[in-house]
């Protein structure tokens, strides 16, 4: 028994992603055609040279019919996979594991959202008929409830924590103003959000991450092969997934300060990609900044920041384009907004062009020795999610 | 010999301040303040909270029926004491039943429990609504009563029965058909001198059969929707009128069919051993209930006295006033609104949606909320035993305000919370204004109806702020185990 992992054995040979927008115009069909094609055009390969399909989407449409319809796949698996806002990474993970199974030689896992059809803001959970006891309340104001924990458990100010966080999103609208894909391309000072309003414990809008349908998706193949395709394809080193019991939700010894079921994916990863200090070791990572507090946390959990140590590397800029370990620099969710399906491969997307040196200038990280690229994807809320941490490079070994 | 073993009550947390009706409208209000049902309060949810008083108070006491009445039901059709029955964690041998409609069946109840051989838990409790500007909308008050009804040999009585009289007469004075929001009344005069010879027999005829003279009483407490009918009976009283009670009206308002039992269970946390109390209620005729304390009552505490309910409370504006009462339509978040509670889910889940009963795993000792099957600490499958939590008292572990979500009165206030003893659960906040929340502050369950959705009221349990000193008739913490 035990978590092996699958480094060095499946390789990502195209990627493509939409622009992630209110695409008023486009319906899901559209946004899947458009992530499809073009990965097929990356990859430099047909349709009919993927073997299997992987769908990943939470709630815009149900089944693999919902993939093989629009795109005309004939007479091929097609996986529908759900996971909360993990989504896309987890339909990439078990599409690669059925490369690294032998059962398939090529895949392609696409993830898709159209959320602007449902007519509310924000994300609503799909309902399932309850005995009304559950908790509604809104994913800001649960991940707000970081704020005053830490600020109690590490002593930092409230002010002083809240202007961090702010930081955060200043950072990740710095990084996609710079991006063409992105949904928000405006930069937003930290003061400017300090001033807003709060709409959930001290979070305000700009705290969130915003609303955008999108489509992403990864063509793999097995690592042997990958040359076949693409001159400088990335190599999976880790794939890593926790689904929490809910634990925060029933245990008081949950206090708020730690996604623990990242922390978990991330040590997973790790061991998996033989990676002993990632402060050193990754050159960049796309993490799932879904509310400001939850990005400062995990460059705790991810291991990027020491214990109650992240508020005060975000202050010196520790994960900024030309800090010691960039962290979300297409924008993250904070520009991209969250079509839920397609987030994961989102990330992944920005580790491709970046460790293959493809990102904008304005936007590409330093060089440096180190090249391994992370995602961290997760889903649900602190004290009950799921967590994804995969780790990729452009080198075997 | 048999009589009341423990009274309760409940006042809502909110109050009106009558001059807020007139400073709006230009006219109506009043002075002084009512009390005002929360928009996560119905005539159920205020009937278990009364009713969770009185059962704290009654000692090892234990009823064999629940009667609820109110003229303002949740549900018709459906039994709204089942509700309570189930927030009770009361036996499925004891019967639930409404009484529901006139207010005064509040009043009835109580004689008929008192004439009656069981041991009774009668529930009274309204929400009084009126056209804004109107005199019942500031005249009225919400809030439940409940009395333990019984003989001698099922609980210690503080208060014993000594008599009754009623006087039934057929006049149109004060009506409402289902579904209308306000009540209609006849021309004020006539109800002032038709109810006047009823309250001249049906008094007479209470101290005839309690064999007592009116210069006895020693506590008057009348309810009765007609102020003027009520003040001309003055005389009729004799020297009983001198007796008569404060009706609340300054700090609570009318509560309608809960009045009697409400100004009842006020009268009997004030008397002294071995006094009389006559009991008055005007509604289609008069009904007199005669009581006299004995001498438990000396030692008898109430854990929630009306006096302090009525003496505390926060205010709330005239317009969310308006607007928990559906008289102004004030737009929600832009968020889907929560959809209708399953039936059959609920059902399975009844014991910790009505009577907020947690688990606990027999080999961790970890309590779970929700109850599970298979214990968080462990792994143990199949081996917990129940753990009501409705009685603990819990501490905020984080908190925040989430002007996001749909809610019948934005912004939700949430907090995690911790129970003495182990087990802790998120829970919505209530009564409470968002910036008296802080990590640490003490919160109790406070049983509530979330929302209603197809016409299902969602009823379950919120936390409100622990109020002053922690009292010492609330039951002990459990150990931690």
């Amino acid at each position: 028994m035990g978590s092996h992992g699958i480094k060095d054995q499946v390789a990502i040979i195209g990627m493509g992603c939409t622009p992630f927008l209110e695409h008023w115009d486009k319906s899901l069909d559209d946004l899947i055609i458009d992530a499809a094609h073009s990965t097929y055009a990356s990859a430099g390969i047909a349709q009919e040279d993927i073997d299997a399909f992987w769908f990943g989407t939470s709630q815009s449409a149900a089944s693999g019919l919902a993939l093989a319809g629009p795109l005309k796949i004939q007479g091929k698996p097609v996986t529908r996979v759900e996971n909360y806002c993990a989504t896309g990474s987890e339909a990439m993970r078990n599409a690669a594991y059925a490369v690294a199974s032998g059962a398939y030689d090529v895949v392609m896992a696409l993830g898709a959202e159209k959320v602007k059809d449902g007519g509310y803001q924000g994300l609503n959970a799909f309902p399932i008929p309850t005995d009304g006891t559950q908790r509604t309340l809104t994913a800001a104001a649960m991940f707000s409830l970081i704020l005053p924990s830490y600020s109690q458990k590490y002593g930092v100010d409230r002010d002083e924590l809240r202007y961090t966080v702010a930081k955060i999103a200043e950072k990740n609208h710095f990084n996609g103003a710079r991006n063409p894909l992105a949904q928000f391309r405006r930069e937003t000072s930290a003061e400017q959000i300090c001033e807003m309003a709060a709409v959930a414990g001290e979070l305000s809008v700009f705290d969130c991450a915003g609303v955008a349908d999108g489509a992403a998706a990864v063509i793999m193949c097995r690592a042997e092969d990958a040359h076949k395709y693409c001159p400088n394809p990335l190599y999976i080193k880790a794939l890593s997934f926790v689904a929490g019991t809910g634990a925060g939700s029933l245990d008081p010894d949950y206090d708020y300060t730690a996604l623990l079921e990242s922390k978990w994916a991330a040590d997973d990863a790790y061991a998996q990609a033989g990676v002993t200090d990632p402060k050193i070791e990754i050159a960049m990572a796309e993490v799932h900044d879904c509310f400001t507090p939850t990005e400062l946390v995990l460059m705790e959990d991810l291991g990027f920041s020491d214990p109650g140590a992240a508020w005060q590397d975000v202050l010196d800029g520790a994960f900024q384009l030309d800090g010691r370990l960039p962290v979300n620099t297409d924008g993250g969710l904070k520009s991209f907004g969250h079509p839920v399906g397609a987030s994961g491969l989102r990330m992944l997307y920005e580790v491709w062009l970046q460790l293959r040196g493809e990102a904008p200038e304005d936007r590409r990280i330093s060089e440096t020795d180190r090249n391994l690229g992370l995602t961290h994807n997760l889903g649900g809320y602190p004290g009950e999610m799921v967590s994804f941490v995969g780790i990729y490079g452009p080198e075997l070994g | 010999m048999r009589g009341i073993i423990a009274s309760g009550a409940y006042i809502p947390h909110r109050r009106l301040d009558r001059s807020e009706i007139a400073a709006l409208f230009g006219k109506g209000g009043g002075r002084g303040t009512r009390s005002v049902a929360s928009f996560d309060e119905d005539t159920t949810t205020m009937g278990a909270e009364a009713a969770r008083n009185a059962l704290r108070d009654a000692g090892d006491a234990t009823v064999d029926a629940l009667w609820f009445a109110t003229s303002t039901p949740a549900y018709l059709e459906k039994t709204n004491a089942a509700a309570i029955h189930a927030a009770l964690r009361l036996e499925p041998s004891v019967g639930a039943l409404d009484m529901g409609g006139a207010l005064r069946s509040g009043i009835g109840t109580i004689r008929t429990a008192l004439q009656g051989g069981a041991t009774t838990l009668v529930v009274s409790s309204d929400i009084r609504d009126g056209m804004a500007t109107s005199a019942d909308e500031s005249a009225g008050g919400d809030g439940a009563a409940a009395l333990i009804i019984g003989d001698d040999t099922a609980g210690t009585l503080i208060a014993e029965y000594v008599g009754s009289g009623v006087a039934t007469d057929e006049f149109l004075e004060r009506w409402r058909v289902p579904g209308a929001e306000r009540s209609r009344v006849w021309e004020e005069r006539f109800g002032e001198v038709t109810y006047a010879p009823l309250m001249k027999d049906a008094f007479a005829a209470a101290l005839a059969d309690a064999g007592i003279d009116a210069d006895q009483v020693d506590h008057l407490a009348v309810a009765g929707l007609h102020a003027r009918a009520i003040k001309r009976g003055g005389k009729t009283f004799g020297a009983a009128a001198e007796k008569m009670v404060d009706d609340l009206s300054g700090t609570v308002g009318n509560t309608g069919t809960a009045h009697a039992g409400l100004l009842l269970a006020a009268t009997l946390e004030q008397a002294e051993p071995g006094q009389t109390i006559a009991v008055v209620m005007l509604a289609d005729g008069v009904e007199v209930i005669i009581l006299r304390t004995t001498d438990a009552i000396a030692d008898y505490t109430s854990s929630a006295p009306v006096a302090a309910q009525a003496a505390a409370g926060a205010p709330v504006s005239y317009g969310k006033f308006l607007s928990w009462r559906g008289m102004v339509a004030v737009e929600p978040p832009n968020r889907p609104a929560p959809q209708r509670t399953s039936a059959s889910a609920a059902y399975r889940k009844s014991d910790w949606k009505f009577g907020f009963v947690g688990t606990r795993d027999r080999s961790s000792g970890m309590i779970h909320m929700p109850p599970a099957r298979v214990s968080q600490k462990g792994g143990a499958v199949d081996d917990m035993e129940q753990v009501p939590m409705a009685d603990t008292v819990g501490m905020i572990a984080s908190f925040t305000v989430d002007k996001l979500v749909y809610s019948p009165s934005p912004p939700v206030v949430f907090a995690v919370v911790d129970f003495q003893g182990g087990g802790r659960a998120p829970l919505e906040l209530t009564d409470v204004d968002p910036d008296e929340v802080e990590i640490g502050g003490r919160v109790e369950p406070t049983f509530r109806r979330l929302s209603t959705s197809d016409e299902i009221h969602n009823y379950f349990w919120k936390v409100r702020p622990v109020r002053g000193e922690p009292n010492e008739q609330s039951p002990p913490a459990r150990e931690e185990s």
